[in-house]
């Protein structure tokens, strides 16, 4: 007897849930979403923004996709969910009924309650109707303000830029996204912000918005007392999860939609998942919120295995994140930053302060990778950390590493020479460069 | 603490720059004398003419692409590119694909046409061979000097990639001596860089009788031909895939590549496009591959067996295929389709070249664990139309017969998802590992 598997939200969760629950499964499945009528992704809409890519070009798959697949897309807004008659509600009437249920709503830009938040001019960047409100909010404009530094505050400055505005980009925090980036690689990053000519201004938190006689945002006021003129702001200090519609629905929530580990809300047969959902119990040097494509992902692989009956712990393995500020590409793997007691750095960066490794290790193992402008493999590094390789041991196989185009400068050996400059005594030598072959398939392939 | 060693003009609310702008006049000024330049009023001076519409146009381009230089740090240059007439199919664009289409038109079939514009072409011909010009030696140089005037603007568009910058230059090389110097020293004007099935005539009957005819040199091109096409072509794309020709060698690629960069993105993607491809591509190296073995069948024969039915079809197919396809079509419609038309529906040394990528080849490009966001760049920016966002999103290693290796899809990935590698054959089409998909 097939089940009807409803899913609120056609993000990256929402719809990875319902492609793997359908290899898995001959269920009845619904996608319902009001933000957009077919899955697109969302980290890309800046490139329609800046005229890289067509809106068409940003959907991961064809429209028939879906039909093809036998997954049934709503394009509508849900109202309400009734978790005792197992249905919802939708706006334009509709009542559907649900065997499983899972919420993937994403997030909502964070508003912390500045005066003249809600001016016009002033928005945050997450759906699709923010980046059509952003096309009109900024015709013709001159300068713009960011408040937040962080991924979406650079991807929107970035934006900005391709369109010769002018920006200022209010930074609460000493070095650009601190918290996450270690001391050089956010300067290194806060370099290149300046580089391109944006204004750059760290420890600065906005006061207020002042609007004109129209309502419209006319400059911004620091707590410091500074004004700065502009047309547009954009907030981007963070997200926070889309939780509307549980309230009053009988499902937990705190800051998002609290699920165990298999994923399960606090009623049978509901299940959250990817931005909106809190695990109560966050994983070893985890949130509890994960904002990441990747997690909600991953979480969704997950659930898709729970709810075909094979109940399956969100247990995603070894961290990764990836992004890209500006010209200068991310890529991080394991724990970087996080302070872990014995915790030893080994940086190298290029002359030009644009390119740089970092391997954080133990005197046990290595623990995490952090590249900037140098691209990495994930399998590799990945395995190294699982399998508790020594840093020297890494050393000497690291350009089995790299995964950098053809005939790019390589800087694993001034890595290397700075390890052994740094450890008088050791004399770690690249290993004849090995073919990559023998780092995946060799025979502790076996143990991931 | 590390020195900026880069500097670029602020944003001041237009970045459209006074060099720009110059840059942009002495283009535009040298198109108009370019179309004055189809009457009889360049009899007054052919130098002057070519001074002024083959000289000036270009410089101007050049004037632009520096001053890029100037407003941009290194990395991918694509803003607004889906936005502006010339590229996104607006009337610019169109303008370009009918003024393409019809330079081609009258080279092939209306010379007669050109002959003002081919007198101005007289001193450089002089200079270069001592001949008078003609029509070909006008499309000589003008596919050269677009191959060497946008190879500069893709070396300073991809400034960031080392990839890219090698490529280039190699296309730029190639297409500068041995499809349009080194031809034109020797009496037979032999393309050393081009083969059959994509040079059908160079394997014909024909052209042995032709080539030995004039000796010892002769000789070797036939050979030089009979080698690259049977054995260079299938040890080179074991080892390299068929980027070795395409997008690094080829001079239909060096246009593309060049000229067609900033139209790249106007090649279909969909399933329906790629199903169109292959029965187009595979018919076309079908039909010259019979046309061939026909023509030596029938010679052996003493043109016995097929007689003028082979003869006709052979010329029926230098009409169509030729001339129509690669040429008229191939490049006439970068503006509107991509620049790949002809390499992609219609070439049937691709052909070949992607049966041998796609089954007896350690080339692939690679995708990086679970990274991909499925952001569209690598398949919005394929010029032979593959949807590698498709792959990516799947974790599943791209192989396909069209790849060429020109390298973009891995440039412009936002999150270093791709890699174009060469590796043990074996394993090649398998999926990643779950965990990281």
């Amino acid at each position: 007897m097939s089940e009807n598997i409803l899913i609120i939200g056609n993000g990256i969760t929402g719809v990875t849930a319902a492609r793997h629950i359908r290899k898995m499964s001959g269920n009845n499945i619904f996608v319902i979403s009001s933000e957009s009528e077919y899955f697109f992704s969302r980290t890309a809409l800046m490139y329609v923004y800046m005229g890289h890519e067509k809106f068409e070009d940003i959907k991961p798959y064809e429209n028939s996709f879906w039909k093809k697949n036998n997954i049934e897309l709503i394009f509508d807004h849900v109202t309400q969910i009734n978790t005792e008659r197992k249905q919802v509600s939708l706006k334009r009437g509709n009542v559907i009924n649900y065997d499983k249920l899972i919420i993937a709503t994403g997030s909502l830009p964070n508003k912390c309650g500045w005066k003249g938040q809600d001016l016009q001019g002033v928005q945050g960047l997450y759906s699709l109707q923010d980046l059509k409100l952003l096309e009109s909010n900024t015709r013709k404009i001159k300068k713009a303000v960011i408040v937040g530094g962080g991924l979406i505050g650079i991807e929107l400055s970035e934006m900005l830029l391709s369109r010769n505005i002018e920006v200022t980009m209010l930074v609460r925090e000493s070095g650009y996204w601190s918290n996450i980036l270690p001391e050089e690689e956010s300067q290194m990053i806060s370099r290149h912000i300046r580089q391109h000519h944006i204004d750059l201004r760290l420890s600065t938190e906005a006061a207020e918005f002042i609007g004109d006689e129209n309502g419209r945002v006319k400059s911004v006021v620091t707590k410091t007392g500074e004004h700065i003129e502009c047309q547009f702001i954009g907030l981007t200090a963070g997200v926070s999860p889309n939780i509307d519609l549980v309230k009053n629905s009988g499902i937990n929530y705190n800051c998002g939609i609290l699920v165990n580990e298999y994923l399960e809300t606090n009623i049978k047969d509901v299940y959250a998942a990817g931005d909106c959902a809190e695990f109560q119990n966050a994983l070893p040097f985890r949130k509890n919120i994960e904002q990441v494509w990747y997690t909600g992902r991953m979480q969704a692989e997950a659930l898709a295995r729970t709810v075909c009956g094979n109940k399956t712990e969100y247990s995603p393995g070894v961290w990764f994140n990836s992004a890209k500020f500006l010209d200068i590409e991310y890529q991080v793997y394991g724990l970087v930053n996080m302070n872990i007691p014995g915790e030893k750095n080994l940086y190298f960066e290029n002359e030009e302060g644009n390119k740089s490794i970092r391997i954080v290790y133990t005197d046990e193992s290595v623990i995490g990778f952090n590249l900037m402008g140098i691209r990495y493999r994930q399998e590799v590094c990945v395995k190294w950390i699982w399998e508790k390789y020594s840093i020297e041991k890494v050393l000497e196989n690291l350009s089995e590493a790299n995964f950098d185009p053809e005939f790019f400068r390589q800087y694993e050996n001034d890595l290397i020479k700075k390890y052994n400059s740094l450890n008088p005594g050791k004399n770690v030598s690249h290993g004849k460069k090995r073919k990559l072959v023998h780092s995946l398939f060799n025979n502790s392939a076996q143990s991931y | 603490m590390t020195q900026n060693i880069l500097n670029i003009d602020p944003p001041s609310g237009n970045n459209f720059t006074a060099l720009k702008k110059t840059g942009l006049a002495m283009f535009s000024v040298g198109m108009l004398f370019f179309l004055i330049s189809f009457t009889s009023v360049t009899e007054f001076s052919p130098l002057l003419f070519f001074t002024l519409s083959i000289v000036l146009p270009s410089a101007g381009a050049l004037i632009f692409f520096f001053a890029q230089l100037k407003s941009s740090l290194p990395g991918v240059k694509k803003n607004g590119i889906q936005f502006m007439s010339a590229t996104n199919r607006g009337l610019i664009g169109w303008t370009t694909a009918v003024f393409l289409t019809g330079m081609y038109i009258l080279i092939y079939w209306f010379p007669e046409l050109l002959e003002n514009l081919i007198r101005i072409f007289d001193p450089l011909s002089f200079a270069l061979n001592g001949n008078p010009s003609n029509q070909w030696f006008l499309y000589g140089t003008l596919y050269t000097i677009a191959v060497l005037v946008m190879g500069v603007r893709m070396l300073i568009h991809n400034r960031h990639s080392k990839y890219q910058i090698i490529r280039t230059l190699s296309v730029m090389f190639v297409q500068l001596t041995l499809a349009y110097l080194i031809p034109m020293f020797i009496q037979n004007g032999f393309f050393f860089s081009y083969f059959w099935p994509l040079k059908q005539e160079y394997l014909f009957p024909s052209s042995y009788e032709y080539l030995t005819a004039s000796g010892g040199i002769g000789m070797f091109m036939f050979f030089w031909a009979a080698v690259m096409s049977f054995i260079a072509t299938p040890v080179l794309t074991y080892f390299y895939g068929k980027r070795w020709y395409c997008s690094w060698v080829c001079g239909c690629g060096a246009l593309a590549e060049t000229l067609g960069d900033p139209y790249r993105h106007n090649s279909d993607k969909s399933l329906t496009s790629w199903k169109i491809e292959r029965w187009m591509v595979h018919s076309v190296l079908v039909v010259i591959i019979v046309i061939t073995a026909l023509l030596w069948i029938d010679n052996a024969n003493e043109n016995f067996i097929f007689g003028e039915f082979v003869h006709s079809a052979n010329k029926w197919y230098g009409f169509f295929i030729s001339a129509m396809f690669a040429g008229v079509i191939g490049v006439g419609f970068y503006p509107l389709m991509g620049s790949r038309v002809w390499c992609r529906f219609g070439c049937p040394m691709a052909a070949i070249l992607g049966i041998l990528q796609k089954y007896f080849s350690r080339f692939r490009i690679t995708v990086n664990g679970g990274q991909c966001i499925s952001c569209g760049n690598c398949s919005t920016f394929c010029e032979m139309g593959i949807d590698v966002k498709s792959y990516a999103q799947r974790g599943q290693n791209v192989i396909r017969a069209s790849c060429v290796g020109c390298g973009i899809c891995s440039e412009v990935c936002p999150r270093g998802v791709l890699r174009l590698e060469n590796g043990p054959p074996k394993d090649r089409f398998e999926l990643n590992k779950e965990y990281l998909r």
